[in-house]
């Protein structure tokens, strides 16, 4: 098979940019699913987390009075949606490591060998894969949630909560996969994970209503990205289904589900715009 | 034709100079041996080749095209072979030969075909399925050679790809580049193993610093050295004052072509004589100078004697010299993507 300075061939290949991306991504997820399969001790790790919080935070608050949170809705509804957010957050957190293990173990290299006829393929196969993970995990307690009696929200509010996560669960990839190629090491990125998962989360609406906080904490709760995806799914477990409704009594003003959903969908394109060069560069 | 050409590279990482200044020709269909001690720039040279690392500046031309543009069409033509192996251990090694063929974009058929045809020649059959973090050392670097070698690459390049093997492995990628090279495969092999370059190079350069200090057929090399080789000493550590005294009567001796003094080695002194019986007369002009021979070796000339006359030293010390100052962490850190 004569490859180098064969015109016929390269316009052979050009032809079929589609298939061969198609054919390298599809091979890159698959590898790390098959890595997930043999090694699914993180995938439970990462339902488990949530759930122990489930159980425990609900059972903390259980006996809190009835018009403890506004709406007179229980600490379990409540605290529903911030874990399926939170899960989804630390899944896409961990976006990076795979690639970081590949970085320094130097399987890195055979991918950057290789005739990839995009390097975006290493990209879009983790974006791919952790979506999906984080998406099952999250699913997974949706469905203890309402195993609880924490209750399942509408086909409409499904579909939301999905739409939702997505953008979240992009945003935070491709910012854990830019970390992943800036930083030496995994771990700085493992000490990076650590220190943002939970103050992220904390500094959210997942916990405590932003009344709840004082001002300081109010702020930070009311630009923080996870409240931002907290908030409509909450909108989607309740009856009133309106994306106008005013879903965060924030300092600065009220912000509806319409607002949440544009801030996140802004934060997603702005994230890969900002993280696309650095990769280019260094995956050129 | 020549279908590697590297001309005036330079690779720096930080203070410290990898390549520096190298030109390199490797012919079409030859198997070229780079010969040099760890550190002397052989890896960088090849990681610049397979579009891995870009140089400071210079040349980069293999099959007649700028590698450093036409980095994707390079890469479609070759097969590289890194010096770590790079293996996802939770896959089998059937698993990770499909990937690569994926990655390659070969169709299913001719995939599974390949794949079936490596198997057999490298002698995988009986552990292929197994998960590869099962594998030894040799299994790796046999599994990571058929990777290479899936879209049967015009140009395939090896990096140090016997060493810490077990003898079995050895053979069998041994005879692997033996056949490919009959086959017309262009290969550029790095080693720091004189015998392999030896046994399996056509033609090879030797690199020292990050520069070729000599090159040419291995044969024409060993011969143009003028004759046999002689390690000579006149007590078990010489100083250099008296190594130099030695060496000044020894060069005076008819059919003593070379002298070297051989710091590295207790000042031992390395001779070239054109004939057995130039050794009988060292020990008479030694003695005539109140000299006498404390030790004296005398073999065929080899690869490490071309390295000894280029740089003044053996392959083996010029290793020891470069693993105390060089950080190979630090420069592979550095060049990690």
């Amino acid at each position: 098979m004569t490859i180098f300075n064969s015109s016929l061939k390269e316009k052979e290949i050009y032809r079929n940019d589609f298939n061969e991306i198609f054919q390298e991504t599809s091979a890159l997820t698959w590898r790390l699913f098959i890595q997930l399969i043999r090694r699914p001790s993180t995938l439970f790790a990462g339902i488990l987390q949530p759930l122990i919080w489930l159980f425990l935070f609900a059972a903390l608050f259980s006996n809190a009075p009835v018009d403890f949170l506004p709406g007179g809705t229980s600490y379990g509804e409540f605290l529903g949606a911030g874990l399926i957010v939170f899960t989804a957050f630390s899944g896409a957190l961990n976006a990076g490591l795979p690639v970081m293990f590949d970085r320094e173990f130097g399987f890195l290299n055979r991918l950057l060998v290789a005739p990839l006829n995009s390097r975006s393929s290493i990209v879009i196969s983790s974006v791919i894969y952790i979506t999906s993970i984080s998406l099952l995990q999250s699913f997974a307690i949706m469905a203890t949630s309402a195993f609880l009696g924490y209750g399942w929200p509408s086909f409409l509010g499904f579909i939301l909560i999905v739409m939702t996560l997505l953008l979240l669960v992009f945003s935070i990839t491709a910012l854990s996969l830019g970390l992943a190629f800036v930083l030496p090491g995994h771990i700085e990125l493992i000490a990076i994970i650590f220190v943002a998962n939970l103050p992220v989360l904390f500094a959210s609406t997942a916990l405590a209503p932003i009344s709840f906080m004082p001002s300081w904490l109010g702020w930070i709760a009311s630009v923080n990205p996870l409240t931002f995806a907290i908030e409509p799914i909450r909108l989607a477990y309740s009856d009133s289904f309106d994306l106008g409704t005013v879903l965060i009594n924030a300092p600065y003003g009220d912000v509806n589900g319409y607002v949440c959903l544009a801030i996140l969908f802004i934060l997603a394109i702005g994230l890969f715009y900002l993280v696309v060069p650095l990769l280019n560069r260094k995956l050129a | 034709m020549l279908f590697i050409q590297l001309k005036d590279l330079f690779k720096s990482y930080g203070a410290i100079k990898a390549l520096d200044g190298l030109n390199l020709n490797v012919p079409k269909g030859t198997l070229y041996g780079l010969l040099g001690p760890n550190g002397a720039g052989k890896s960088t040279a090849l990681r610049i080749i397979c579009t891995l690392l870009e140089p400071d500046t210079g040349e980069v031309k293999v099959a007649g095209r700028d590698a450093l543009i036409y980095q994707k069409e390079t890469r479609r033509g070759l097969g590289y072979v890194a010096q770590e192996v790079a293996i996802d251990k939770i896959l089998t090694g059937r698993e990770l030969l499909q990937l690569q063929a994926d990655l390659y974009h070969l169709s299913k058929t001719y995939k599974n075909q390949r794949i079936e045809e490596l198997i057999q020649r490298l002698e995988m059959k009986s552990w292929i399925d197994r998960r590869c973090g099962s594998f030894s050392g040799g299994m790796k670097r046999r599994l990571d050679l058929a990777a290479g070698l899936l879209h049967k690459p015009e140009l395939l390049i090896l990096d140090e790809p016997t060493v810490g093997l077990d003898i079995e492995s050895r053979s069998v990628i041994w005879g692997l580049l033996k056949e490919l090279r009959d086959e017309e495969t262009t290969i550029l092999l790095s080693s720091h193993y004189l015998e392999e370059v030896d046994e399996l190079a056509d033609e090879m350069a030797i690199i020292d610093n990050g520069k070729v200090i000599a090159e040419g057929k291995p044969d024409d090399l060993k011969r143009d050295l003028g004759g046999d080789r002689v390690t000579l000493r006149v007590r078990e550590f010489s100083d250099e004052y008296e190594a130099e005294s030695v060496r000044n009567i020894l060069i005076e001796v008819p059919g003593v072509t070379n002298v070297v003094v051989n710091k590295k080695q207790g000042y031992s002194l390395n001779l070239v004589v054109r004939s057995q019986n130039v050794i009988s007369e060292l020990s008479h002009y030694l003695s005539k100078a109140n000299f006498e021979v404390f030790a004296l070796a005398h073999s065929r000339p080899s690869l490490d004697d071309v390295y000894l006359q280029a740089t003044g030293k053996t392959l083996m010390d010029a290793e020891l010299e470069l693993a105390g100052t060089r950080d190979f962490k630090l420069e592979k850190k550095k060049s990690m993507r």
